[in-house]
Order: structure tokens, then C-alpha cells, then sequence
């Protein structure tokens, strides 16, 4: 509480302290992210002893998985809090989860997993003596921990574990370009979390508080031109966290720098955070400034869907180009919250839980189509068809799973984004999103060509056959292909029957556009006369659209 | 008025930083990222209110009859951390530009093209 504000409110709370024990199973929020970190912490003593390592750490994110996956349960009956250190909220630091962030927070841990198993064939001995899996499971916790936290300060703290956990998955292995896709990696990412901050003091100062529940009734009173400086500053730092347009550049001169799995990792897990972070922030925070923000947010939602997949286009380096894809459904996500009813929230939702594990599978898929190749350039790539259809059956149903068609769960989500937008009238995004569609299938399948149907390499004689192929190991296949090909099947199961993730975002958005049980679980709900406010502005918006 | 003051001054550490941000040399580019750094954490603690001379912490008896002014500790801890993190990234940042300007012998970012070639090739228009 700012103190010259708020002294009487101070008076009026005599006891700011929780007077009996957390029930133990709400320590069910913290549980992943304690498992990831006492788990990295572990490895980090460990990681030169013989072997086992990389089983410990699938034994950690199974654990991760499972309390995950109890939390979520639990989440659709309403969110779960703790707050910690015996302050009351809101001046204990809160966990508090929702749907969305627990099944953000399953989706990441199913792709950390997929990765850890697919690594087991890459890592090179001094890789894993170098604290790899420790670094994971680190970047596991602090993407967890952005997830489940109640607490806007401890948000900034989770970016920055993830960062640095990233910064050193990043130059691992140490190659030039490494160092050299680190510097703009690191700087730009490091700038963002800086003007995340600069707007934190700047919402201290304003609303005297940094519990998000809390954050919900004090903004709804808040002066209006501080807060609009405040959300645009946090559209900023969380739009260069999500490679937003136009601060994007930074993605695809990184992302396809490190090995396949690590920037598997990446696409999968870390611009979702900055894009969880914008629907945290401006739909419940501080819902009347995502109304005052729409116009920009429509810009760059239209910007980003549409410059992604021609910029994918451009490319002949493969994951450059998927780099794109990554922020084309950015584009996605952010359409989403421009169009700001419930379908519009419920496709970001179900977006952004689909696009974690579509990612993930497609760069490890790319990886695959690297060590068979041994070239990075989709020109020299030719003629796999014929020797790994598998893999160009992979391949494919991922192209098809992110342009968002039939019968790849994307598709859903990218229908209720159709219809939020019919519904609010916001004939851009429509446009945009479906163009992003077009444009992202040719991008695709092109590649899909040029790499698989193309009978040989790229030049003279571009219908020789490729004679540089070599056959994946045995275990390349057991370690690397078979998570990669769990994700892709389990994508387009997802899609066949789509109705639980369906649920689950609709809960979501709902919970996003009405924050009021959320406001209960934190135990804040006896001073709760914001959150008629809230809806009453909710209200007025729909009337007005 | 003290806290005009300091909003000018964080208002100049700002401008500093982001001179030096958009200058090409990565030396530059560290201080600036240490300036803004700093500029943040003033602007936490301006944030936060300025007020002399009284304690943070109270005891039992005086927490029922709370008056103002009382100063406010949080802004303190955040800035605490904000500081550690910083200098964290800080000396990452630092180690990375020296191992870069090392290894791609570059200090300029026009000159670090190895992840984005300067004349990148173009995908073939068949197929």
C-alpha cells in the first residue's frame, strides 16, 4: 500500500496476518513450480556425476505434468490460491491459478517433456555437463511460475528466471552464430522486461498495490491518463516479449540459432508468456484500457497476421521460417484480445494452448529434417519424401496444424476467432486472420515442396536425387522421433475431439472477462464493489458494440 | 517538490539510456542498459513516495493507532530485487559481449551478420 494513500484502509485491517495453516492441498499452485526448481537445483550439484541425469529431470516434469494436470481439474471448479509468508493478501506475494494459466502451465510442461526426451540423442557429453538439464527445468519454473502467479511484481521476478535460464540454453554450445543470435536475443528481451518494470513502479505508484486481485478494484478506480501510459508501456514490454509486430525482429534472428530441441523450447513456451501476460494485464487487470488500447491492438494484430507468414515466405533457412510461423500465431492470440468478447478469448485461449505444443513439435520435426539433411537451407534439402516418409507425414499434418485447417485442432480455435470477430464487428481481424490462414499454408506447404516432393537439391541438376541424405540412428528414432511424433498425433487427436480443450477455454475466457471468482479465491471478495463495476463496464461495452 | 525533482532526473537517465541503447556499439549498448537500469529503480522509489525521517516499522501498540506519515518499505525490497536481477543480467550481458567481440571480432551490430546474412538468398520461385 502506498503509504499516504492508503493509511486508512490500513487502520481498518488490524490483523494482516493469515492466522491458520494453508490447507495443504492449495499448495497444490506452488507444487510445480517447487518440483522444477528444487529439481534444477538438484541437477545443477549433480550434473557432473556419469548418467541419470536426463531421467531425473523426465521423472521432475512427469511430476510437473501430473500436479499440473490435478491443478487444472481443480481450476475448473474455480481458481486456486495460497498466499505465502502468513500475510494476508494483498500484501502477501500470491500464487493464484485460474484455467488459463493452469492449462498453459500443463501445455508447457508437456512440451518440456517432449523436448527432454528428443535431446537425450543430440546432447553432447560437455552440453550436459554444462547444467542442460538443470537450465530446463529452471526455464520450466519460471514459465510456471509467470503462469500461476497472483502477484504482478512476482511476474517480473518469473520473467527474469526465465530469461536467464534461456540466456544460457541459448549459447549452449557456444558457436558463433550462437553468441551472435544471444547478443540480440538477450538485449532486446532484456530491454522488455526493463519497460515491464518501469510501467510496475509507475502502477505502484498509481494504484498502490501489486496483488492482481487487488490490482482489479484499485484500477477500475484509478485515474484514467496514468493508467493508459501504464498499459501501453506493459503492451510494449509484453509485445517484444511475444514478438509482436513491429518489435519482432529479434525472433527469427535468434530463435534458429541453438540446437533443434532448444529452440523447440523457445517457440514453444516463451512468447506464449508474454502473450499470457497481455491477456492477464489488460483484460482482467485493467479491462478499460484494453477498450481505450483496441485501436492499436487491432493494428498490430493485423500487422503480425499478416507480415508473419510473408515473412516465412522470404525465407530459405528452415527454422527462420518457422521463426515466423511462431509469430504468425502471436498474430492469432493478439487478434483474439483486439476482438475482446468471450469467443474472441476463448479462440486466444485455445490458440495459445494449441500453438505451445504445435511449435514444439515443429521445430523438433525441423531438426529431424536437419540431421537427415545436414543442411539448414531448405534449397539443398530436396528429395526426403522417398527417404523418410514419416517424417514427411509429420511434416505436413504440423503445416496444416498451423495454418489452422481441418482436421488439426487450430482450426477451432481460429473458428472462434471468426465468429468473435462477426460478432464484434471488427472486419480487419477477420480479414487478417483469415489471410494469415492463405498465406500460411502456401508458406507451408512450399517448404512441405521443397524439402520433401522436390526430387533432389536445389540447381543444375535439381532432379538427381538427393545423395547427401543420411538415415536417422536407431536412436535418433526411439529417443527424437517418437516424442515428435506423440505431439503430432496427439494434435491432431486434440483436434478430432476438441471438446475438453473447448470447455476448458471457454471457462477461460469467461474467467478473463469476469474475474470476480478470481477475486474470491484470493480471499479479497468482502471488498469486492469493483467487480459490479467491472461488469457493469463489461456490460456497456457489449451494448455499445 | 523533492519528488519533481527526481521525476526530472529519472526523465534524464531515461533519455541517457536510450541515446546509448540506440547506438550500434555493444559496449554502448551495456551502459545504456546499467543507465536505464538505474533509472528504474529511482523511479520505483520516487514511486513509492519520498518521506524523511520516519521509521518503517511499527510496533504492536502503534499499529492500532496508525497516523500518517509512515514511510513505506516495499518500494525498498522491490528495488532490492530489481538490483540483483539487474546485475545479474548486467554481468551475463557483459561476459556475452566480450566472448562475442572475441569470437566474431565485432563490436559493432552492423558487423554481426552471421544470423541474419547481409545478402540473404532468395527461395527458388519454382516449384
Amino acid at each position: 500500500m502506498a503509504a499516504s494513500t492508503h493509511a486508512n484502509d490500513l487502520t481498518a485491517l488490524p490483523m494482516a496476518m493469515i492466522d491458520h495453516a494453508t490447507p495443504i492441498d492449495n499448495w497444490l499452485v506452488v507444487l510445480p513450480v517447487i518440483l522444477c526448481l528444487m529439481g534444477g537445483a538438484l541437477l545443477l550439484i549433480m550434473r557432473k556425476s556419469r548418467g541419470g541425469l536426463a531421467s531425473f529431470a523426465i521423472l521432475i516434469t512427469i511430476g510437473v505434468i501430473l500436479s499440473d494436470a490435478v491443478l487444472l481439474m481443480r481450476t475448473l471448479d474455480g481458481p486456486v490460491s495460497m498466499t505465502m509468508g502468513k500475510w494476508l493478501p494483498p500484501f502477501g506475494i500470491a500464487f493464484t491459478a485460474d484455467v488459463m494459466s493452469a492449462s498453459f502451465a500443463l501445455a508447457a510442461a508437456v512440451a518440456v517433456l517432449a523436448v527432454l526426451f528428443y535431446t537425450q540423442a543430440e546432447l553432447e557429453t560437455r552440453e550436459v555437463r554444462h547444467g542442460f538439464h538443470a537450465l530446463v527445468l529452471l526455464l520450466l519454473g519460471g514459465v510456471s511460475g509467470a503462469f500461476l502467479t497472483g502477484d504482478i511484481f512476482n511476474l517480473y521476478v518469473w520473467f527474469e528466471v526465465m530469461l536467464i535460464a534461456s540466456f544460457g540454453l541459448m549459447i549452449m554450445g557456444g558457436r558463433k552464430i550462437q553468441l551472435d543470435a544471444a547478443i540480440k536475443y538477450g538485449f532486446l528481451n532484456f530491454l522488455a522486461t526493463t519497460f515491464f518494470l518501469t510501467a510496475l513502479g509507475l502502477l505502484y505508484g498509481t494504484v498502490g498495490t501489486l496483488n492482481m486481485s487487488d490490482i482489479v478494484r484499485a484500477a477500475a478506480e484509478a485515474p484514467k491518463v496514468p493508467m493508459m501510459a501504464i498499459a501501453s508501456l506493459l503492451l510494449l514490454a509484453f509485445g517484444m516479449k511475444a514478438a509482436a509486430f513491429p518489435v519482432n525482429a529479434w525472433l527469427p534472428a535468434s530463435y534458429h540459432a541453438p540446437d533443434p530441441g532448444v529452440s523447440a523450447l523457445f517457440a514453444g513456451l516463451l512468447t506464449k508468456v508474454g502473450a499470457y501476460a497481455l491477456l492477464r494485464s489488460l483484460v482482467v487487470l485493467m479491462p478499460a484500457t484494453r477498450d481505450w488500447l483496441e485501436p492499436v491492438l487491432v493494428v498490430i494484430a493485423v500487422g503480425t497476421l499478416v507480415l508473419a507468414p510473408l515473412g516465412a515466405l522470404a525465407q530459405t533457412n528452415l527454422r527462420r521460417a518457422l521463426g515466423f510461423f511462431v509469430i504468425g500465431g502471436i498474430g492469432a492470440i493478439l487478434a483474439g484480445l483486439a476482438i475482446g468478447n468471450t469467443h474472441g478469448l476463448q479462440g486466444a485461449a485455445t490458440y495459445a494452448f494449441n500453438s505451445m505444443l504445435v511449435m514444439t513439435a515443429f521445430y523438433l520435426v525441423a531438426g529431424l529434417v536437419e540431421r537427415t539433411t545436414g543442411e539448414v537451407d531448405t534449397r539443398q534439402m530436396g528429395g526426403l519424401y522417398a527417404a523418410n516418409t514419416p517424417l514427411s507425414i509429420g511434416f505436413l499434418i504440423l503445416v496444416i496444424a498451423v495454418a489452422g485447417l481441418p482436421p488439426s485442432f487450430a482450426f477451432w480455435p481460429k473458428l472462434l476467432l471468426v465468429q468473435g470477430s462477426l460478432e464484434a464487428g471488427t472486419n480487419w481481424l477477420l480479414a487478417a486472420i483469415l489471410i494469415n490462414s492463405l498465406l500460411t499454408s502456401i508458406a507451408g506447404t512450399r517448404l512441405w515442396a521443397h524439402i520433401f516432393w522436390r526430387q533432389g537439391r536445389y540447381g543444375a541438376h535439381s532432379e538427381e536425387p538427393n545423395d547427401r541424405l543420411r538415415p536417422l540412428g536407431a536412436a535418433r528414432w526411439g529417443f527424437a522421433a517418437v516424442p515428435t511424433g506423440v505431439l503430432v498425433v496427439g494434435v491432431l487427436l486434440l483436434g478430432l475431439w476438441p471438446d475438453p480443450v473447448f470447455v476448458a477455454g471457454r471457462k477461460a475466457a469467461e474467467g478473463l472477462l469476469n474475474p470476480a471468482s478470481y477475486i474470491e479465491a484470493t480471499g479479497l471478495a468482502q471488498r469486492q464493489d469493483p467487480v459490479s463495476e467491472t461488469q457493469e463496464a463489461m456490460d456497456h461495452t457489449e451494448a455499445t458494440q | 517538490m523533492i519528488e519533481t525533482t527526481f521525476a526530472i532526473l529519472i526523465g534524464v537517465f531515461f533519455a541517457v539510456a536510450v541515446y546509448l541503447l540506440l547506438s550500434k556499439s555493444v559496449i554502448r549498448m551495456l551502459l545504456g542498459i546499467t543507465v536505464l537500469g538505474n533509472a528504474v529503480n529511482l523511479l520505483i522509489f520516487t514511486a513509492g513516495r519520498l518521506t524523511r525521517d520516519v521509521p518503517p516499522i511499527v510496533t504492536d501498540e502503534e499499529a492500532s493507532r496508525l497516523i500518517e506519515p509512515f514511510a513505506n518499505p516495499l518500494p525498498q525490497a522491490l528495488i532490492l530485487t530489481a538490483i540483483v536481477i539487474g546485475f545479474a543480467m548486467f554481468a551475463f550481458l557483459l561476459v556475452l559481449g566480450y566472448r562475442a567481440y572475441q569470437e566474431l571480432d565485432a563490436d559493432n551490430t552492423d558487423t554481426m551478420r552471421l544470423t541474419e546474412p547481409e545478402k540473404a538468398p532468395q527461395p527458388p520461385l519454382n516449384y
